[in-house]
């Protein structure tokens, strides 16, 4: 039986229990060679690596073909941030994508945002 | 490869919390104003060593894997509202500080019938100085207190606002941000 819910079926196989390990998927590493966090943004720049890419690695990088931040590549891989931050903190390393920190603080303080994020807001009422 | 900074076509992220008890609705408020279904990560989270287990002098620390819900909003081509639900089940959430670093602003959902379930993110988010309001989520069958009532149960100060909301309402969860972010701005005008 899955105990675990539906959302997480994919991780889990009902009798061999979680079917990839997460670190297995980053080859064992536990820390991002870029530093990263859950709204880092990140796209692909259209180069591609030299060499052949991993399936995770791939599929990370098939995640970023428009702007999107780590936690969703995190969620839509169904990987743990950690080791989404590695996989794409190397297609970072290897050309293939962008990547930018958040800075909300600058932008949080800032009137006009919150404006900005008021009107829009209103909008969808 | 540097990391770009600036204006160089990547929007800016902005963090909103949705806080509060397990169980209080806030996978629910974020599902009901997010424009993609609520995804769920994973994150590994920093937390000093709570108890009596503690040496003196000697500050612990340790890490945890915390479930978190989270939604977007697309405000325009620059700006991009993600709600995060803080992990409710666990008592000492709050001393995450990777949680909230950033964040621009936290709603806490109360529920009428576990006030005190609330009183840790209250607390933490008038220590740290985000902006935050009490969203009373109303369940069915639970008695409508008084705002005044409550503000004094909370040992809330006078400029927090009190909103009343169904969390699994658009409209009503979308208010909720409304009042958010009009107190944001009228108490940095005050400052």
């Amino acid at each position: 039986m899955n105990v675990l819910g539906t959302d997480d079926e994919h991780w889990f196989d009902d009798a061999a229990g979680r079917l990839i390990r997460p670190y297995t998927v980053s080859n064992g590493r536990t820390e991002p060679t870029t530093r990263m966090e859950l709204l880092s943004m990140v796209i692909a720049t259209g180069r591609r690596p030299h060499g052949q890419l991993g399936p995770d690695h791939a599929q990370a990088l098939g995640l970023c073909g428009s702007v999107t931040t780590v936690a969703e590549v995190a969620a839509r891989l169904r990987l743990p941030a950690v080791v989404t931050k590695i996989l794409l903190s190397d297609l970072v390393d290897w050309g293939a994508v962008d990547a930018r920190s958040p800075d909300p603080l600058a932008d949080s303080s800032n009137p006009a945002v919150l404006e900005t994020i008021l009107n829009a807001l209103e909008r969808r009422l | 490869m540097p990391l770009n900074d600036g204006s160089d076509g990547f929007p800016s992220a902005l963090k909103l919390l949705i806080a509060g008890g397990f169980g209080v609705g806030k996978t629910t408020f974020v599902g009901s104003v997010s424009e993609i279904e609520p995804l769920r990560t994973e994150e590994l989270l920093t937390t000093a060593s709570v108890g009596t287990d503690r040496l003196t002098g000697v500050e612990r620390k340790s890490t945890t894997t915390v479930a978190m819900d989270f939604g977007r909003i697309t405000i325009s081509q620059e700006h991009v509202l993600y709600l995060f639900g803080t992990p409710g089940q666990e008592r000492f959430w709050f001393m995450w500080d990777e949680l909230s670093s950033g964040a621009m602003g936290a709603i806490v959902l109360a529920d009428t019938r576990r006030l005190e379930d609330c009183f840790p993110a209250v607390d933490f988010f008038e220590s740290r100085g985000i902006g935050f309001v009490i969203a009373v989520n109303e369940f069915d069958g639970t008695c409508r207190y008084e705002p005044d009532d409550l503000r004094s149960a909370l040992d809330l100060k006078s400029d927090v606002p009190i909103v009343h909301c169904d969390a699994r309402d658009h409209r009503s969860a979308n208010g909720v941000l409304i009042g958010l972010v009009h107190h944001l701005i009228t108490s940095r005008a005050r400052r």
